[in-house]
């Protein structure tokens, strides 16, 4: 598949600028994110759905292929299919991921594939869950769904994503100096950007006080390092560009997309202050033609702001160790260096397991953000994270054509 | 509000692991034929695919890679406990395992710091394996 080969800038020009095997999000649709929204992650994921389908100017009848994520509060058999009944949609390609939070982005790549593979022409992706509703309304346990081997992790009381984002952080601290002072300016920046996004759970500006006086949750982790509990749902539509040239929408191409799994646990993740991002993302820059420097904002996985930190290192913005010098002066801000999660992201905006990362760059591109609009914005980075310190990797560019 | 408990429950793989706890000896699966030792228990090799393994006694004694100090409890079972440390340790034999800091004041705790097992019994059946420091 063209879009998967290392390209050099010298072929690329000297080829023709043929549609054949280039994809485009033609549809993209969100529902409000909040605290609670007192519904079921179905009809929420549903909400989305028929957001997109608006926005793509489909109908049902033009989608032949649904993928989604299992919603973990409420784990649901044939779920795809299900989704696929309630839009009145009878799919010839189906399938429910299982990458968590690297699922949005990896499901790109599953449509491509599918497409490319003439399962399908027009694949939904859409996930909601009701994670603020149902954390409020059950006690905390081991979780309806099975994490798998907790036994080795919670009689130790190592219990929820916190404490193990944590470790990492802690290790990188010690090994680089990083201060929490850094990890803040991450916090800060995110809220400053949910305070310019309406449909964004926590809006109020932070600064470095209150960073520091935000209580230690997971030590070195405060509050403000965390991402939400939150009721979301996003949903896009992936198609051939050949469709997309016929559709409503300025056309948002998939310029490159990786997909790299790499651990199940902690414990086997090996080296906590480096990820297996740093493997990914030379292969998906070549995969794009392009370098770090090429991309104009970056919405980035940040289920804790170090998750953030180990991106920024990563993706090449800054050296190992020295995300000092990139943060300073507002680096990581609208107007900085590199506008990193223009949205406000899980850590503001609200936990949406990284669909909205997906929605927002699809936004920036068409010009749709006005008062957080990245100027000129042609290549964006999109990252999304499963598991523990990215267990699972998927990652894709999104451009402006 | 049901107190789901977080003490292990031992299947097939992970029995021969608890019930040596509880005999407090810590012990890992090593793989007969490639000679790794691993954790968590399974019952294939990752390294060579092999089906072979047998359960080794280890030392108990090891670094801290990292540690986390809980301060909010993650669960109702917990809160009593705060704050508590939780680390990885990285064990003589070259295996990182999770878990729990004792018997060490929280500003004392550091990456680096050398540590041994203490079998901590938590109920009539169960002894987990926590450490502490040692010299």
């Amino acid at each position: 598949m063209d879009s998967f080969l290392p390209i050099t800038g010298l072929i690329v020009l000297s080829r023709p600028r043929s549609t054949q095997n280039r994809y485009c999000i033609v549809g993209i649709g969100e529902t409000s994110v909040r605290k609670s929204s007192e519904t079921t992650s179905l009809n929420l994921a549903l909400s989305a759905a028929s957001r997109a389908l608006d926005d793509a100017g489909l109908n049902a009848d033009d989608i032949d292929g649904v993928l989604t994520d299992t919603p973990y509060h409420d784990p649901t058999f044939l779920y795809s299919v299900l989704l696929a009944e309630n839009l009145g949609i009878q799919p010839s390609y189906a399938s429910t991921l299982d990458l968590g939070g690297a699922s949005p982005v990896a499901a790109i790549s599953q449509a491509m594939a599918a497409i490319q593979a003439g399962l399908c022409t027009t694949v939904l992706f859409t996930i909601g869950q009701n994670a603020g509703t149902n954390y409020r309304q059950r006690p905390p346990t081991h979780g309806t769904l099975n994490w798998g081997y907790s036994d080795f992790e919670e009689p130790f009381g190592l219990v929820g994503a916190p404490g193990a984002y944590a470790l990492g952080a802690r290790r990188h601290m010690y090994e680089y100096g990083t201060t929490p002072e850094q990890l803040g300016a991450i916090a800060i920046s995110t809220r400053h950007h949910a305070s310019l996004n309406q449909n964004a759970q926590m809006r109020s500006p932070i600064n470095l006080e209150d960073y520091l006086a935000s209580p230690l949750i997971c030590d070195p982790f405060r509050l403000f390092d965390c991402s939400l509990i939150s009721d979301y749902s996003g949903a896009f539509i992936v198609t051939s560009m050949d469709r997309a040239r016929d559709l409503p929408q300025p056309i948002v191409e998939v310029a490159a997309i990786c997909q790299k799994h790499h651990h199940r646990y902690v414990y086997t993740a090996g080296d906590l202050t480096t990820s297996v991002c740093t493997q990914l993302a030379p292969k998906l820059y070549r995969a794009a033609g392009i370098s770090p420097g090429d991309v104009d904002a970056a919405q980035l996985y940040d289920s804790f702001t170090y998750t953030v930190l180990l991106q920024l290192e990563a993706y090449g913005f800054c050296k190992r160790g020295d995300v000092g010098s990139l943060l300073a002066n507002g680096g990581i801000g609208l107007g900085g260096a590199l506008p990193v999660n223009t949205h406000g992201g899980l850590l503001s905006q609200g936990h949406a397991n990284g669909v909205l990362h997906v929605t927002e760059a699809v936004k920036q591109l068409r010009g749709d953000c006005s008062g957080r609009q990245v100027k000129d914005a042609k290549n964006i980075l999109v990252t999304g994270g499963g598991g523990i310190l990215f267990a699972s990797h998927a990652a894709t560019i999104l451009r402006k054509i | 509000m049901t107190d789901h408990s977080l003490l292990p429950t031992p299947d097939s793989d992970s029995i021969p692991f608890w019930e040596a706890c509880s005999r407090k000896v810590l012990q890992f699966q090593l793989c007969t034929d490639c000679l790794t030792l691993r954790h968590p228990p399974r019952v294939i090799c990752p390294q060579c695919r092999s089906g072979k393994y047998s359960w080794e006694p280890v030392s108990g004694k090891g670094t801290v890679y990292s540690y986390v100090i809980y301060r909010r409890s993650f669960h109702p079972s917990l809160k009593a406990d705060l704050p508590y440390a939780v680390a990885l340790i990285d064990l003589e034999e070259n295996l990182r395992i999770v878990s729990r800091i004792i018997n060490v004041p929280m500003d004392a705790i550091s990456i680096g710091m050398s540590v041994a097992v203490r079998f901590v019994k938590v109920d009539e059946k169960t002894m987990l394996p926590f450490f502490s420091a040692i010299d």
